[in-house]
């Protein structure tokens, strides 16, 4: 293959994003998604489905802020039980039942993103470490609110309006929905990943100082992406609280839940798409049936002990690191990488070894 | 009124002066390692189980039993840099490293969960209820004892940094890495023993906050975030400003309770955010640099 | 023959440390001009207040007519001044291409042509899909050259450019600096390399403490007594040989 014709194909391999086997494995997974309801009808199931794809969407959004950025939120929750209260609140307050709260959803989706302006506008100014910790803050400052607070309804906390559907299929549409805000953020992830902003937020993630000082306007890439990650957590949200009927200060404030959501974002590989995805699917099964199964305590050891387990053997996350492995198989006995084009004569002397990248 | 000011004012320092003992460990460690260990929550509360078991079952008093809990969580701590900090590298280290400290905390409250359940538990002696009555103020023994034990071990802290060679392996450390290295500084002996100190320091602060609260596996939270609020406005890495810091804000908390308690844990966090938003460094905070 | 950027009297000052002292230098649109010194007389500590990275306690900066003194980095760059660091400072988790993409202020097809024809130049281009953090410290420095030069910027300041790379690669670069400065483009060099230096640039201005000690054609620099004074001490042969780039000054 001629040296032009391996750059248009590269070309166009960035263009369209996806070549063959990669599309036709996300719309095989897609349609598995889409029948799993069908295949297994059980509500035992299609719980697990439920959950499974709330975090897989949580997870993606939570990805596209602080995977790309490298700036690591211990706070989303605040978005996710503020979407709970939101649409709690709104139903309650404008007499809202039955199918009807279901059009309440996009103002969760809107309570994320305001709260995100001022929180990010605080938050995004200072260096990574303080970052985490004013993420910290601000969860409990507003577990504290949903405690303090009377129209949060106190330490009862809210109910969500009652559905009457059977118990069969009650879960079906729960699901459906999920599916359809995990497929949203996964979507977004991935049409950031391929544009300008989303390159701009992985140089600020590599050296932000510089890539300020190419142009990039740092606080304004920073915020944006913060604020589309806190409306889909938002939105997420308040599709748990209405699935599952009820929210109190600690569980839509739970700060095991920003853990859960890094450890997946983690494991699965920070900054891909497919990572947090494959996280979530892995660990969101296994952590709703440790809390089924035993008292709740042993699943705070094994998720604690799962991240140690990752950050000491796959720290770079399972999709890259399986990724190198296979290029590695792939790749054997020839240079992965073309001799450099000789349109300079005095082109660098010194051998090109694939350096392994720096983790 | 005045005097119920007053008495907040006596009561935020002498507490102020228990949590300063936790802070300083929590900012020592930062400096040296460069990390926020949030597990500092967790091990304080783990202090105050040890000292409890100590107490109850082989009815050793409070502050002898420190002889024996301090240097455990010192190996504790020891134990916990070496195996799950140090293997970490790379570019992410930072994020990656308080996200693990997270994840050893989490599993400490597990194990502690298992172990004694979630029952309140409060660590007992005769000079936990009794105080001294002066110039028509209360002062609870106990809190005396535990603001002379913050001093003592501050002090002893300040002599061993600034008084002995191990102390000046950690300031060079703390000041520049590379150039501590390049003296031949062994880096990684002085974080374990670091880390192990951070930690030891805080089975003291444990058993004299498990003597004036009732305490359970979850109240790590709680205190970690009060400890975060405490160093990052004391200023990362300066045990001066830890020890400022804690007395201020216990001192500001315990004024905001005479009429809002429910809020009063609040002041922590706004004065975090308002302290980070004005002066991003906080009161003494040494690094400056606004990079990575 | 037009100054396309002058400093004017810059002080800066590091705590106790007084890093530039009256500093006044002078570069000639459509020159190469070098700017030598020994170790921790300033010549970093300049860059970094011409180019926004460090606020001058005292005197201008100019561009052409412009005033941009302490002007920030991201508008010093739009004005025309590209510049490089020491330690190559590139996204290791970007690929090269990408790179080239952040600093491009193009449309997105004509971002990647042009990008690709400055790779070709710059002699990487057969690595634009690879993570950059896989190169060479010799290829990192054309990596950051060519995306200083992406976005066609009016003078190119270059933080020792021949610091701790071979001699083919010193060749290749000074060829790159000499077509572009045919073509238009103004250059102000830091180098410890003399032989570069002086085979390269049009001016030399030498900085001691701080402080402009000479200023000419390399050859009279060369001579000057009170240049040597300033290197006393230090074989100039020896900073040649350099193996690797010295800290920020």
């Amino acid at each position: 293959m001629s040296e032009d014709q391996r750059t248009s194909l590269t070309v166009l391999r960035r263009l369209g994003g996806l070549t063959g086997l990669r599309l036709a494995g996300v719309v095989v997974l897609l349609a598995l998604a889409l029948v799993f309801p069908v295949v297994d009808p059980s509500p035992v199931a299609t719980n697990y489905g439920v959950y499974a794809l709330i975090f897989v969407a949580v997870a993606s959004a939570w990805n596209i802020f602080s995977g790309f950025s490298g700036y690591i939120s211990l706070g989303h929750a605040v978005f996710f039980g503020s979407g709970a209260y939101t649409l709690g609140i709104t139903a309650r307050d404008w007499h809202v039942t039955g199918i009807g709260v279901f059009a309440l959803l996009p103002l969760s989706a809107v309570a994320g993103a305001l709260i995100a302006v001022p929180f990010g506008l605080i938050a995004l100014r200072v260096r990574r470490h303080t970052f985490i910790v004013i993420t910290i803050a601000v969860f409990f400052i507003f577990q504290l609110m949903a405690y303090n607070f009377s129209f949060t309804g106190g330490s009862a906390g809210l109910d969500a309006p009652f559905l009457p559907w059977g118990a069969q299929t009650y879960n079906n549409p729960f699901y459906y929905i999920a599916l359809a805000c995990a497929v949203g953020a996964i979507t977004l992830a991935w049409l950031i990943r391929r544009s300008r902003f989303g390159l701009q937020l992985r140089a600020i993630r590599d050296d932000e100082d510089r890539a300020s000082g190419l142009g990039v306007h740092a606080m304004r890439v920073k915020l944006t992406a913060f604020v589309l990650s806190g409306a889909i957590t938002g939105l997420v949200g308040a599709v748990w609280f209405f699935y599952l009927t009820q929210v109190q200060p600690p569980s839509g404030f739970d700060p095991l839940f920003d853990l859960s959501v890094v450890l997946m974002a983690f494991l699965g590989g920070l900054g891909t798409v497919s990572g947090p995805v494959l996280g979530a699917l892995i660990i969101e099964p296994g952590q709703l049936y440790l809390t089924a199964n035993t008292n709740g305590y042993i699943s705070e050891i094994l998720l604690g002990s799962l991240f140690l387990v990752a950050v000491l053997l796959v720290p770079r996350g399972i999709i890259p690191t399986g990724g190198e492995y296979i290029r590695r198989l792939t790749t054997r006995g020839r240079a992965a990488i073309p001799a450099a084009a000789s349109a300079a004569p005095q082109a660098p002397t010194e051998p090109a070894p694939v350096r392994e990248a720096q983790r | 009124m005045a005097r119920e000011i007053y008495q907040a004012i006596v009561d935020g320092i002498l507490v102020g002066g228990v949590y300063a003992l936790m802070a300083v460990g929590l900012t020592l460690i930062f400096g040296v390692l460069d990390i926020i260990n949030i597990a500092q929550g967790i091990m304080v509360i783990l202090g105050a189980y040890l000292s409890y078991e100590l107490a109850a079952r082989l009815h050793i008093d409070l502050f002898l039993g420190l002889l024996i809990t301090v240097p455990a969580m010192f190996v504790i701590g020891v134990v916990i840099e070496w195996a799950f900090i140090r293997p970490l590298r790379g570019r992410e280290r930072v994020s990656m490293t308080l996200l693990v400290s997270y994840a050893v905390a989490l599993i400490i409250e597990g194990i502690l969960y298992e172990a004694f359940g979630a029952d309140d538990r409060q660590l007992n002696a005769s000079y936990v209820t009794s105080s001294v009555h002066v110039f028509g103020f209360y002062l609870p023994y106990i809190y005396l004892y535990g603001f002379a034990l913050a001093l003592a071990l501050v002090a002893a802290l300040y002599v061993l940094l600034y008084r002995t060679k191990f102390g000046r392996s950690v300031r060079a450390t703390m000041q520049d890495e590379t150039a501590a290295r390049l003296v031949g500084i062994n880096i990684s002996r002085v974080a374990a023993i670091t880390y192990g100190i951070g930690v030891a320091v805080t089975a003291a602060g444990g058993m004299v906050y498990g003597a004036t609260n009732a305490f359970t596996p979850n109240s790590g939270y709680d205190l970690i975030s009060r400890l975060l609020a405490i160093i990052i406005l004391g200023g990362l890495g300066s045990i001066g400003g830890a020890l400022v810091a804690s007395v201020f804000m216990l001192t500001l908390e315990s004024l905001v309770d005479i009429w809002q308690p429910n809020w009063a844990i609040v002041v922590f966090y706004a004065a975090l955010v308002l302290v980070l938003v004005i002066r991003p460094t906080g009161f003494f905070g040494r690094k400056a640099v606004r990079a990575q | 023959m037009s100054v396309l950027l002058r400093t004017d009297g810059v002080h800066k000052s590091y705590g106790g440390v007084r890093a530039l002292d009256r500093c006044t230098i002078e570069v000639g649109e459509g020159t190469v001009a070098g700017l030598i010194g020994p170790n921790g007389s300033g010549k970093t500590t300049l860059f970094n207040v011409i180019t926004g990275y460090a606020k001058a306690d005292a005197g201008e900066v100019y561009l052409a007519d412009r005033r941009i003194t302490n002007s920030a980095p991201a508008k010093v760059f739009a004005l025309g001044i590209g510049r490089t660091f020491q330690l190559t400072r590139i996204f290791p988790s970007l690929t090269v291409m990408e790179n080239m993409l952040v600093a491009s202020q193009h449309s997105h097809s004509g971002a990647r042509k042009r990008a690709m024809e400055q790779l070709e130049f710059v002699g990487i281009a057969g690595y634009h899909a690879a993570p950059a953090g896989t190169l060479s410290y010799g290829q990192r420095k054309l990596l950051e050259l060519a995306y200083v030069l992406v976005a066609d910027p009016a003078i190119v300041l270059l933080d020792e450019p021949a610091g701790g790379v071979n001699l083919s690669l010193v060749n290749h670069i000074a060829a790159r600096i000499r077509e572009l400065n045919a073509a238009g483009t103004t250059f102000l060099i830091v180098e410890h390399n003399m032989e570069f230096v002086m085979g390269l640039c049009d001016q030399v201005t030498v900085l001691d403490s701080g402080t402009v000690v000479a200023a000419g054609p390399p050859d009279i620099v060369r001579t000057d007594r009170r240049v040597l004074d300033a290197y006393l001490g230090e074989d100039i042969e020896e900073a040649e040989d350099d193996p690797a780039p010295a800290e920020g000054a």
